[in-house]
């Protein structure tokens, strides 16, 4: 099982976790992790550990892509919409977008509840992805 | 002691693949003849690079001070995605400002490729331009129908608000002889193009153009000096960067900043961008005549005219069905044509939005002239954190 990119998510027993980084002194989370130092130009963080975010959010919004995105982007023959759909994490305060897994946009609404899973792109690495809440 | 501008000229805007030095060399001289200035005067160029277009792209101040014949002029070239031409002409400002120079061009041009921005070639896993495409196939296009999904969920915008955004800035860029697409279009038309970015179709989205734009800046002692006594004045330049969390989902971002520890500034990135502008010019939403705004899709032209206070959040549609943003309404936006009529030519968008202003704010805009246009504000937003507003009086 590859991972189409390292340290941004976590595959284990089928359960996908998003990684970020949490500044232990203000509580400020980014994605994908930072290292050194805290983005928020008021604290004077220097410790940021690796964080597990929240699997589940709520839509901010989502879209569908009509054509093949370009490369570098792998898109799969004959070519299935990709759906993208950004999900706002209450207890990390961010909006993460990810593919959509499914579902198409005519099943979405902004403000519906997702939960985070993985899939293949169409040549084989693993990305993190927004499914049915179970 | 204000800064002004001289002269403005373009290149019309369209896709024929030839260099874009071309663009910009054409754009220059019809700046340079439009303010009555010859090359050697200018004691200061800028060019605003553009990124798709080899090293001649990346020195985009030497590639034009080298075509108009070298002359000694100082020169720089600066990169700031969509605000490229802004921020060019904020540092030809600042260096008039300071008394270093007296006049000074500035020049943004662009050859597109066809079809979507995609990032700059190789692999580049550590450029989160390339990522996102690597990753989610995340285009252009979808940011920009999540803000469009986003704005009928918020405030109950439809397809067809959307398609009247494209219709009203049809019939302006028709008028436009610089624009690139001249033909008026019909709402059923916007309706019945191919779905690119749901729920944005082909004709809601601007395309990637060709096309060239400079002005000449000025300070107000040479403008006089030179029998120009009701000139153009920039009021303001605003090229300010979000702050510290930005919730929105910005271009070419995986999330959002964190709010977990300090709350979103009351001021999102767009508004703040305009907000600092009508701060510098001492001016305030209600004194604006006309605005360019960045219609990148036609749903984000609603949202910018909410962003820069030209009415309160969710009326934007409203303002539109009324025909208040029209030419010949009560707050024309996009007069030009907009990005819709004319596509991106990235360096040169900033700089083709101050020319249109200056057109309008001498009276010289032709059919799409804005009746007493005193005062125009132009906007836009790009990648990595670039935005301006600039505001031009007469």
């Amino acid at each position: 099982m590859t991972l189409a990119i390292d340290g941004w998510f976590t595959v284990e027993d089928g359960v996908t976790h998003l990684l970020g980084a949490r500044c232990a002194a203000c509580g400020t989370v980014t994605f994908p992790p930072r290292t050194g130092f805290c983005p928020n130009p008021g604290c004077d963080g220097e410790h940021l550990e690796v964080t597990r975010l929240s699997r589940r959010g709520r839509v901010w919004s989502y879209t569908e892509s009509g054509y093949p995105p370009p490369a570098p982007y792998v898109a799969a023959e004959p070519y299935t919409p990709v759906t993208l759909a950004a999900v706002e994490l209450e207890r990390e305060g961010i909006v993460v977008l990810g593919q959509v897994k499914d579902l198409t946009v005519a099943d979405l609404e902004v403000g519906m509840e997702l939960e985070l899973t993985c899939g293949p792109l169409a040549d084989g690495p693993l990305v993190w992805m927004w499914g049915p809440a179970s | 002691m204000s800064v002004v501008v001289l002269g403005a000229g373009m290149h019309p805007w369209g896709k024929w693949g030839r260099p874009f030095t071309e663009y910009g060399l054409a754009a220059a001289r019809a700046a340079l003849r439009d303010a009555d200035v010859s090359w050697p005067e200018v004691g200061f160029l800028v060019g605003a690079d553009t990124i798709r277009n080899g090293y001649p792209g990346f020195v985009a101040g030497a590639t034009y001070a080298r075509a108009l014949g070298w002359s000694g002029a100082r020169i720089a070239s600066c990169y700031a995605a969509c605000a490229s031409g802004a921020q060019a002409m904020d540092i030809a400002r600042t260096r008039i400002l300071a008394g270093l120079c007296d006049v000074a061009l500035v020049v943004g041009a662009d050859s597109t490729p066809k079809g979507f921005f995609k990032p700059v070639g190789g692999d580049r896993p550590d450029d989160p331009d390339w990522l996102r495409f690597r990753l989610l196939g995340a285009t252009n296009p979808a940011y920009f129908g999540l803000y469009a999904r986003r704005r009928m969920a918020l405030h109950g915008s439809t397809p067809g608000d959307f398609a009247a955004v494209k219709v009203k800035n049809a019939r302006a860029g028709a008028l436009n002889p610089l624009a690139r697409y001249r033909k008026p279009v019909t709402a059923e038309e916007v309706l019945a193009s191919p779905m690119v970015a749901d729920p944005l179709r082909l004709m809601d989205i601007c395309a990637t153009s060709d096309g060239g734009a400079a002005v000449v800046l000025a300070s107000e002692d040479y403008a006089r000096r030179r029998g120009v006594t009701d000139p153009v004045r920039l009021a303001a330049v605003s090229t300010v960067t979000p702050v510290f969390p930005n919730a929105v989902l910005e271009l070419p971002e995986f999330a959002t900043d964190s709010c977990a520890a300090v709350p979103p500034p009351a001021r999102p990135f767009r508004a703040a961008i305009a907000h600092a502008a009508y701060e510098e010019a001492g001016l305030g939403p209600e004194d604006v005549s006309f605005a360019e705004v960045y219609d990148l899709s036609t749903a984000l032209e609603l949202d910018w005219m909410e962003d820069v206070g030209l009415c309160p959040p969710g009326e934007a549609d409203k303002l539109l069905r009324a025909g208040d943003t029209a030419l010949g309404g009560r707050l024309p936006v996009n007069p030009s044509g907009g990005l819709a009529s004319f596509g991106e030519a990235i360096p040169a968008q900033a700089i083709a939005q101050v020319c249109e202003l200056t057109w309008q704010l001498r009276g010289r805009a032709g059919d799409r002239q804005v009746a007493g246009a005193r005062v125009g504000l132009a906007v836009n937003q790009g990648l990595f954190g670039h935005g301006s507003a600039v505001i031009a009086t007469r």
